[in-house]
C-alpha cells in the first residue's frame, strides 16, 4: 500500500526569496514568523498550502512565503480563497486580510465566508488604522482617534471583530497579541486542525501610525493582568499571581479575586469553546477588563465542502446521466430526415 | 363586420403558408408561456423551423387583467428557414381586454384574432381602460375576430371531473386555446397530452381535465367550423439530425458542460442572481451528476473572485451576469486580467444605462466590454447571435480562456438569451478539442510567466503540484521571475505582451465571411444577437432583386478577424447595424481608414423590425 509521507521541513521551508518590506519593529513580522514555524507542525505538504490576500500592509504576506499564493484586491480574498478551496478541497488555504481590508471594504464577503463554514484559514492583522494609505481611520478605529482622515477625532463606533464575526456564525475565533509569537504559532496549528472557517484576529501594532494602540493589553509587564488567555476546560483565571477569574452575575460578566468574599476557585467560570450556544462567547469578546484572548470560540459543525459534497454524491447515484452526450439527447427531442 | 362574415362562412378553406406568426397573450397567470412553448415544441417535432420569444412583465405576479400585468408568448413557425421569431403577428389569442389592447398593434389588418368573450367584462375592460367594449364598437372591423366562451366552455368540459377546484379549471382554459390553434394549423394535440402524462405522473386527475380542454377546444374548432381551417405549413427543408427546442441561456450552459467535458476539467460557476442572465445559474446547478460546482456568491464581485480563486487552482471557472454585474465585475477582471488566469464572463445584455430596462435587450455594454476596466487591459470579447448557437460560442469562449490564458467575456442578449429554435444536438466528439497550459512537473528555471511562443499564454501551474509553487497577483510582475517589479521597462514590456497575446489570437479564429454578395453598393454589418433580423431583412432585399448588397456579421469583436478590412473595403456603403448609438462602428472606426461607414441604431429595449430595416437599406441603395 502506497502512503503520503509528508516531508519533515523546518521554516526555512517556507519563507521565499523575496526581502520582507514592513516596516521595523512591525508586529506584521513576528506573524510571519510565525506562520512559518506553524506550517512545519501540521502536516501539510507545502505545494498544498495557499495564501490569498486582500489590499494593505498585511496582505503583502503571501509574498514572503513559499507556497502558493496571490495577492488579489482589495476586500476580495475570502472570495477568491472560497473559489480555491471549493475547486481543490485538498488545499489548506489562508485568508491574510487587515481590519479595512476586512470589514470595510470587504465586510460583505467576510460575513458570508463565515456563514458558510468553508474550510479555511483567516488570520486577521487588526492594528486599527489604515496604515498603506498612510494613516486613515478603520472600521476598528475608536471614537475621538485622531487620525489624517479624523484630524478632530474619530467619529464613527468601531467594529469589534470578534462579536461581528460570531454574530456572522463563525465556529472557530480566537484572538491573541501581536507579541506572543509561541502562542501564536500554536493558534495557527489549531486553526489549521478545526475543520470550518477559523478566524484569529491578531492584534497588531502599527508602529508608524498607531503605535502602541494595544499596549495597554499586550506589554510584557502588564499582560498577565490585563488579559485573560482562555483554554478549553480551563477555568478563566488571569493575573499575575493568578488570584484573578470571572464568574457569571445574571446577565454580566463579572471579575472577582479568589480568595476575597468567599470566592473559591471553583467557583471560576470554566472555558468550554465548544458549546454551540454563542452568548457567552459574545460576552468574552466585548470584555475589555480583561481583554479576552486565546481561542474564544471552537465550535464544531458541518463545512460547506462536506454538504456540497455529500449532495453530489446523492445527485450522482440518482442520476441518469454521466456524459453530456445523455442530456443533450434526453427528453424532447426529434429527428429531421 | 367581418368577423360576421367569418362566422357566416362554413366552407372549408385550405390554403399552404410558408410561414405564420402567432402569439398569444393573457395575464402573467394565464399559462401563455406554456402555451406557447406547446405550440412551438409540436410545431418543431412536426419538422417546422421555428423560433420564440416570450414576452413577459418584470412584476411576478401583477394585478390581475392589468395592462402592465399582460404576459406573451410569440411563436414563428415555418416551411422556410426561420431566423427571428417574427415582426408582424398573423394570429393573436388575446384571453383577455389588456391582453388585446397591449398587442393589437402588431396584427396586420386582414390577420385573425381570437378572444375569449367571457374575459370581457364591465370590470376587465376597465381595466385595460377601454371605453366601449373593442368587440363591440367598430374598432376591429380590419380584422378577423373569433369570439370564442373560452371560460364558460372550458367549465362545462370539466363538469364531470371530480376534485377539481374553480381555479384549477379557470386556469386551464389556456388548453382550451391551444386546442382551437392546433385544429387551424392542421397539428396534432397528441404531443401535448403526452406532455400532460409526464408533467402530472402524480396527479391523473390534471392529466384528465387538461386533456380533456385540450381536445374539446380542438372539435370544438372542428365541429363548429367557426374558423376556416386547415392553414397548413410543410416540415421545413433542414440538416438531417436530431434536434431539440433551446433557449439561448440554456445553450450557454451546456456550452460550458461541453467544453468542461471535453477538456477533462471540472466546471465552476460563481454568479449571483439578475435578470436575464440567472437561468444559466439555474441551468448549471442541476448539474451536479456532471462534477458542477455552481456557488451562488454573495454579490457580483464574490461572483467573479470565488470563480478567479477557481481558476487559479485548477477550474474551468465562469461568472455570468448582465450589465450592472459586469460593472461590478470590472476590478476583478483587471486582476484576471493580469494574473493571467483563465476565466469566461457572460453578460446577457439587457437595457441600460443604470437598472435600465432589465427585462428588455439592448446591444449597449460593448464599449464596457472592451474598455470596462482600469488600465491597458484588453481581454477578448465574443458574442453569440442566436439561441442556438450561444452553445458554440460558450464552448469557444471557454477554449480560448483555456489556451490563451486570459478572460473573456461573451456577450448575448436577452432577447436570444431567452428566444428559442431548433438546434440540431452535437455531441462533444464532434467538437474541437480543447488544450490548456497546464505544467504538472517541476523543471529546472521554470517560471510562472514562462509563455508559449506561438500563443504567448503563460503556463497554469495550480497549487498541489509540487515544486511549482509561486506568488501571483494584482502588482506588476517581473517578465522572468513573476516577481513583483515596478521597473518602468518592464511595465512597459508586460503591457505589450499582455496586449500582443490577445491580438494573437486573431491566428486561431475564422476569418469574417460575407452572405449574398461580396462585393457591391452596400455591406450591412451586425454584430451579436440582430443575426436573425439582419439576415433575414438582407435576404429577402436579394430576394426582391437587390443583389449588390452584402451582410457581414461579427462574433468575434476583440480581437476582430484578421481580413476585416479586406471584406469591409469591398463595397460602397457600410452601414452598422446595431441595438445602441453606436459602439461597434466607433471600434471599427478606431481600427480603419474606411470612408463612408454609417450605422442605424435602434435604443428602444426592442429588437430590430424587418420593414424598418429594408426601408432604412433601401434608401441607402436608391
Amino acid at each position: 500500500m502506497e502512503t503520503t509521507v509528508v516531508k519533515k521541513y523546518t521554516f526555512k521551508d517556507f519563507a521565499s526569496n523575496q526581502e520582507v518590506r514592513w516596516c521595523p519593529g512591525c508586529d506584521d513580522y513576528v506573524i510571519l514568523r510565525s506562520m512559518q514555524k506553524a506550517l512545519p507542525e501540521m502536516g501539510v505538504k507545502k505545494e498544498d498550502v495557499v495564501f490569498i490576500s486582500g489590499i494593505g500592509c498585511s496582505s503583502r504576506f503571501p509574498y514572503y512565503m513559499d507556497t502558493y499564493g496571490m495577492h488579489s484586491i482589495h476586500g476580495r480574498a475570502p472570495a477568491i480563497a472560497s473559489g480555491v478551496k471549493l475547486a481543490n478541497p485538498d488545499l489548506s488555504v489562508w485568508v491574510i486580510t487587515g481590519d479595512g481590508d476586512s470589514m470595510a471594504i470587504g465586510g460583505n464577503h467576510f460575513i458570508h465566508v463565515l456563514r458558510r463554514n468553508i474550510n479555511l484559514n483567516i488570520i486577521l492583522f487588526n492594528n486599527e488604522i489604515y496604515g498603506l494609505t498612510k494613516g486613515q481611520f478603520s472600521p476598528t478605529s475608536l471614537v475621538g482617534q485622531k487620525t489624517k482622515s479624523s484630524p478632530y477625532g474619530n467619529t464613527q463606533p468601531p467594529f469589534q471583530p470578534g462579536e461581528l464575526a460570531i454574530g456572522a456564525r463563525a465556529r472557530f475565533f480566537a484572538r491573541i497579541g501581536g507579541n506572543t509569537p509561541k502562542e501564536m504559532t500554536q493558534m495557527f496549528i489549531d486553526a489549521e486542525t478545526f475543520n470550518g472557517t477559523s478566524l484569529i484576529e491578531v492584534l497588531q501594532n502599527c508602529v508608524i501610525f498607531n503605535d502602541g494602540c494595544f499596549s495597554q493589553y499586550t506589554d510584557k509587564n502588564i499582560r498577565e493582568d490585563k488579559q485573560l488567555f482562555v483554554e478549553h476546560g480551563k477555568p478563566m483565571i488571569f493575573g499575575k499571581n493568578r488570584d484573578k477569574g470571572l464568574v457569571l452575575n445574571g446577565l454580566k460578566i463579572e471579575v472577582v479575586t479568589i480568595g476575597e468574599n468567599g470566592i473559591m476557585e471553583a467557583d471560576i467560570l470554566l472555558h468550554n469553546a465548544k458549546e454551540e450556544d454563542p452568548t457567552l462567547h459574545q460576552m468574552l469578546v466585548r470584555l475589555e477588563y480583561p481583554l479576552v484572548t486565546g481561542i474564544i470560540r471552537r465550535f464544531d459543525d458541518v463545512t460547506l465542502e462536506e454538504r456540497e459534497d455529500a449532495l453530489t454524491k446523492e445527485v450522482k447515484s440518482n442520476s441518469k446521466f454521466t456524459k453530456t452526450d445523455d442530456l443533450f439527447f434526453s427528453g424532447e427531442i426529434y429527428e429531421v430526415k | 363586420m367581418m368577423a360576421n362574415k367569418i362566422t357566416d362562412n362554413k366552407k372549408l378553406q385550405h390554403e399552404i403558408l410558408d410561414a405564420v406568426v402567432i402569439r398569444f397573450v393573457g395575464d402573467s397567470g394565464d399559462g401563455m408561456q406554456l402555451t406557447g412553448s406547446q405550440f412551438s415544441d409540436t410545431s418543431a417535432m412536426f419538422g417546422n423551423d421555428v423560433a420564440t420569444f416570450p414576452n413577459y412583465p418584470s412584476e411576478i405576479r401583477a394585478p390581475q387583467g392589468s395592462l402592465y400585468g399582460v404576459s406573451g408568448f410569440q411563436v414563428h413557425i415555418g416551411s422556410i428557414e426561420i431566423s427571428t421569431p417574427g415582426d408582424d403577428v398573423d394570429l393573436l389569442v388575446a384571453m383577455n381586454p389588456a391582453g388585446l389592447k397591449t398587442n393589437i398593434y402588431s396584427v396586420k389588418p386582414g390577420h385573425t384574432i381570437i378572444v375569449d368573450i367571457d374575459s370581457f367584462t364591465k370590470k376587465n375592460l376597465e381595466k385595460a381602460k377601454y371605453e366601449t367594449n373593442p368587440l363591440k364598437d367598430g374598432s376591429l372591423e380590419n380584422y378577423r375576430v373569433i369570439e370564442v366562451s373560452m371560460s364558460s366552455l372550458t367549465k362545462a368540459a370539466l363538469k364531470d371531473i371530480e376534485n377539481l377546484d374553480n381555479k384549477s379549471i379557470i386556469r386551464s382554459k389556456n388548453m382550451f386555446a391551444l386546442g382551437i390553434v392546433y385544429w387551424m394549423y392542421d397539428r396534432s394535440p397528441e404531443h401535448t397530452i403526452d406532455f400532460f402524462k409526464k408533467k402530472f405522473a402524480s396527479k391523473p386527475h390534471l392529466i384528465e381535465s387538461n386533456t380533456k380542454v385540450l381536445n374539446a377546444g380542438y372539435y370544438y374548432a372542428e365541429t363548429l367550423e367557426l374558423i376556416p381551417n386547415a392553414y397548413s405549413i410543410s416540415p421545413a427543408k433542414m440538416k438531417s439530425g436530431t434536434y431539440r427546442i433551446i433557449s439561448g441561456n440554456t445553450a450557454t450552459a451546456w456550452g460550458f458542460l461541453a467544453a468542461a467535458e471535453k477538456s477533462g476539467l471540472e466546471l465552476f460557476l460563481g454568479s449571483y442572481p439578475i435578470t436575464p442572465a440567472t437561468d444559466i445559474l439555474h441551468e448549471l446547478v442541476k448539474h451536479k451528476h456532471f462534477g458542477v460546482k455552481a456557488f451562488q456568491a454573495e454579490d457580483e464581485i464574490a461572483g467573479v473572485t470565488s470563480a478567479i480563486g477557481a481558476s487559479f487552482a485548477g477550474d474551468l471557472a465562469i461568472t455570468t451576469t448582465s450589465g450592472p454585474g459586469l460593472a461590478l465585475k470590472g476590478e476583478a477582471l483587471g486582476l484576471a486580467m493580469m494574473v493571467e488566469l483563465p476565466l469566461v464572463v457572460v453578460n446577457v445584455q439587457r437595457g441600460g444605462p443604470s437598472t435600465g430596462l432589465p427585462t428588455k435587450t439592448e446591444q449597449s455594454d460593448l464599449m464596457q466590454a472592451m474598455y470596462g476596466r482600469n488600465g491597458e487591459s484588453p481581454v477578448i470579447v465574443l458574442a453569440a447571435s442566436t439561441p442556438s448557437n450561444c452553445f458554440n460560442y460558450a464552448y469557444q469562449a471557454a477554449k480560448l480562456a483555456l489556451e490563451h490564458m486570459t478572460p473573456v467575456i461573451l456577450l448575448t442578449d436577452g432577447y436570444i438569451a431567452n428566444g428559442s429554435e431548433p438546434w440540431k444536438i452535437k455531441r462533444v466528439a464532434e467538437m474541437p478539442e480543447i488544450k490548456n497550459n497546464k505544467v504538472t512537473k517541476v523543471t529546472e528555471n521554470w517560471h510562472p510567466y514562462d509563455r508559449n511562443e506561438e500563443t504567448l499564454a503563460r503556463n497554469w501551474a495550480v497549487p498541489g503540484t509540487f515544486g511549482l509553487e509561486h506568488r501571483i497577483g494584482g502588482l506588476e510582475k517581473d517578465r522572468i521571475t513573476g516577481d513583483v517589479s515596478h521597473v518602468p521597462e518592464n511595465h512597459e514590456f508586460m503591457t505589450n505582451i499582455r496586449a500582443e497575446k490577445i491580438e494573437r489570437v486573431q491566428n486561431y479564429i475564422p476569418g469574417l465571411t460575407t452572405e449574398f454578395a461580396d462585393s457591391g453598393d452596400l455591406l450591412v454589418v451586425g454584430w451579436g444577437g440582430t443575426y436573425g433580423s439582419l439576415h433575414s431583412a438582407v435576404k429577402q432585399l436579394n430576394s426582391e432583386g437587390y443583389n449588390k448588397i452584402g451582410y457581414a456579421h461579427f462574433n468575434y469583436i476583440n480581437p476582430l478577424p484578421k481580413n476585416t478590412e479586406d471584406v469591409l473595403s469591398k463595397f460602397k456603403k457600410i452601414v452598422v447595424c446595431e441595438l445602441n448609438n453606436g459602439q461597434f462602428v466607433n471600434i471599427l472606426r478606431m481600427h480603419f481608414n474606411i470612408n463612408g461607414l454609417l450605422q442605424y441604431n435602434k435604443v428602444q429595449g426592442l429588437p430590430f423590425g424587418n420593414n424598418e430595416l429594408i426601408t432604412e437599406f433601401k434608401k441607402l441603395v436608391e
